[in-house]
């Protein structure tokens, strides 16, 4: 048995967020509500987000699927609460960009805290939608509402 | 049965690091070199289109694409090559039953009777055709082990039922279903049965004048064959009434301007240049599983299954689904392994140079039933060792360890 390809994409961060999700949950029917699910694999996301006008007020997600999936909406709920729409969207757009294995400006890492630690999935390309089905799911809701 | 290994060339490869296991031929098995060589050396000699052309190599290519209709024909035991459609695979097969066949006979108020282990491919088509006729979609309920009992068939089926389709080996469970049974019942109602059998022809034989089945459906990519090519057998009198679903040039008799007519059978079905080298691997493909034995297969698949049960059990917190005695299921195991998710589970195999299936195997139905949105899936073929199974288990080892202790 061999693991050490693997602690490129699972770590302990990863396994943290996976086993504690933060921000797990529903908000109540004023927020706005995103379904989205991966039709290949069955992992899906209710994803509720809070919105202030501008501002990311709060964000809480529920949903069934792998360790990748699950703490990447953990994370994310965590990276865009108190944030602009417009830097929630770019924090997306950079993600993806993490998945694609471009460089990535060390200082929106840093903005994006516990986020990084997956920019592992890139060298797993058949996990990679795990990883983004959080954010898609977030882009989606932050666009519908009515600005 | 390690004999058939070297037929296959994929098998010696190693995968990060690790030999090669193939443990997803449910999803597509490997194709022998004896059908790899078959259609190479049509496309080096004989590549022509069929039915059409009066020079020499229009009719070697028609030869052997009629040809291998024959074998099929043979290795399903149909009594006529009139009754053997080529399709793109189950998926077209089924869809063209429930389009053609089901939409000249359901009407408002019938029954349409499947299974809740249906695959996608032999559920959306009926549940679209119930929808679209009004009619009344019904699912045969299952045991706790995942089997469906004579009983509950005939509790189910009705004389308002027209069409009962159900699976002949179940690509979750692995049950094998009653199928000669199932359609003496439907047939006492006036129904006719459909049957999905993707995963059973590539591992047992089959006999549709013994089952009675009235349509029947598989894939050749899952039975040593390439992919893009499948069958649809129907009783001749049932395809004789069937209009054709696609139009255009192959399946014509005359065409006017406002008025045309049908090939004879099989061809009214096959619109279109057909896969002609698909065709010719199938038959390929049948000729390599005749020779070894379909029973052979069977036995083997049998006891690798017997003795993957036997050593996943040993490993604490996984869960095996479908029926416990191997006598009742086919090739492959499906389960899921405590604290670890099937995808997480599917990558760590892979990372160690297993390949299995992880998600919802096509049937989330199926996996509604199950209480689980997603499980992981392992499946034999010929070229399938108990080695592999030990290989298997170390694995999940391994995934149970670096889950549950690492983190």
């Amino acid at each position: 048995m061999s693991f050490n390809n693997l602690d490129q994409l699972y770590r302990s961060v990863i396994m943290d967020h996976y086993k504690k999700p933060r921000n797990k949950g529903s908000l109540d029917e004023n927020s706005v509500t995103i379904d989205m699910n991966n039709p290949t694999c069955g992992d899906r996301i209710h994803l509720t987000l809070k919105l202030n006008g501008e501002i990311v007020e709060d964000a809480r997600f529920d949903g069934e699927g792998c360790s990748i999936s699950m703490s990447s909406a953990s994370m994310m709920t965590e990276a865009i609460k108190g944030k602009d729409i417009n830097e929630a969207l770019n924090y997306a757009d950079v993600f993806s960009k993490m998945m694609l294995g471009e460089d990535i400006d060390e200082d929106i890492i840093d903005e994006l805290g516990d986020v990084a630690a997956l920019q592992g999935v890139a060298k797993f390309p058949a996990r990679i939608k795990c990883a983004t089905l959080a954010w898609k799911a977030m882009e989606k809701g932050v666009k519908e509402e009515p600005k | 049965m390690n004999e058939f290994r070297k037929d296959f060339p994929i098998l010696n490869q190693e995968v990060n690091g690790h030999p090669l296991v193939y443990l997803d031929s449910a999803a597509t098995s490997q194709k022998p070199k004896q059908v790899l060589d078959v259609i190479r050396r049509y496309y080096d000699l004989d590549n022509s289109n069929v039915h059409r052309g009066v020079h020499t190599l229009g009719n070697r290519a028609t030869d052997s694409y009629e040809g291998s209709r024959e074998k099929v024909r043979k290795f399903i035991n149909a009594k006529s090559t009139k009754e053997i459609i080529y399709t793109r695979g189950t998926t077209t097969s089924l869809n063209t039953v429930a389009s053609g066949y089901g939409r000249q006979h359901v009407e408002e108020g019938d029954e349409i009777i499947i299974s809740y282990m249906e695959h996608h491919s032999n559920l959306i088509p009926w549940q679209q055709l119930a929808k679209e006729k009004k009619a009344v979609l019904k699912y045969l309920d299952l045991e706790e082990d995942g089997t469906i009992t004579l009983e509950t068939v005939r509790n189910t089926i009705t004389d308002k039922t027209k069409i009962v389709a159900i699976t002949m080996a179940s690509n979750v469970l692995g049950t094998i279903n009653p199928i000669k049974e199932i359609a003496e019942i439907a047939h006492a109602h006036g129904a006719i049965i459909v049957v999905d059998a993707a995963q059973a022809a590539p591992h047992m034989p089959i006999d549709v004048q013994d089952l009675d089945a009235d349509f029947l459906g598989f894939s050749g990519h899952k039975m040593g064959g390439p992919t893009g090519i499948g069958v649809l057998y129907g009783k001749e009198a049932l395809l004789e009434e069937m209009d054709p679903i696609e139009f255009g040039g192959e399946m014509i008799d005359f065409v006017d301007l406002y008025e045309s007519t049908w090939k004879e059978l099989p061809w009214k079905f096959e619109g279109g240049t057909p896969n002609i080298a698909g065709a010719i691997g199938l038959g390929a493909a049948i000729d390599y599983l005749t020779e070894i034995g379909l029973e052979n297969i069977a036995n083997h698949e049998h006891e690798l299954v017997e003795y993957a049960l036997q050593e996943m059990d040993k490993i604490g917190g996984l869960s095996i689904y479908g029926p416990r005695d191997p006598n009742q299921r086919c090739g492959l195991i499906t389960f899921n392994l405590e604290g670890v998710h099937p995808h997480d589970l599917a990558t760590v195999l892979d990372m160690n140079g297993i390949a299995i299936r992880a998600g919802h195997h096509c049937a989330q139905p199926l996996m509604k039933w199950l209480s689980c949105s997603a499980t992981a899936r392992a499946s034999f073929y010929i070229y399938n060792t108990k080695q592999d199974i030990d290989r298997l288990v170390e694995g999940l080892r391994g995934a149970k360890e670096y889950f549950n202790d690492v983190f």
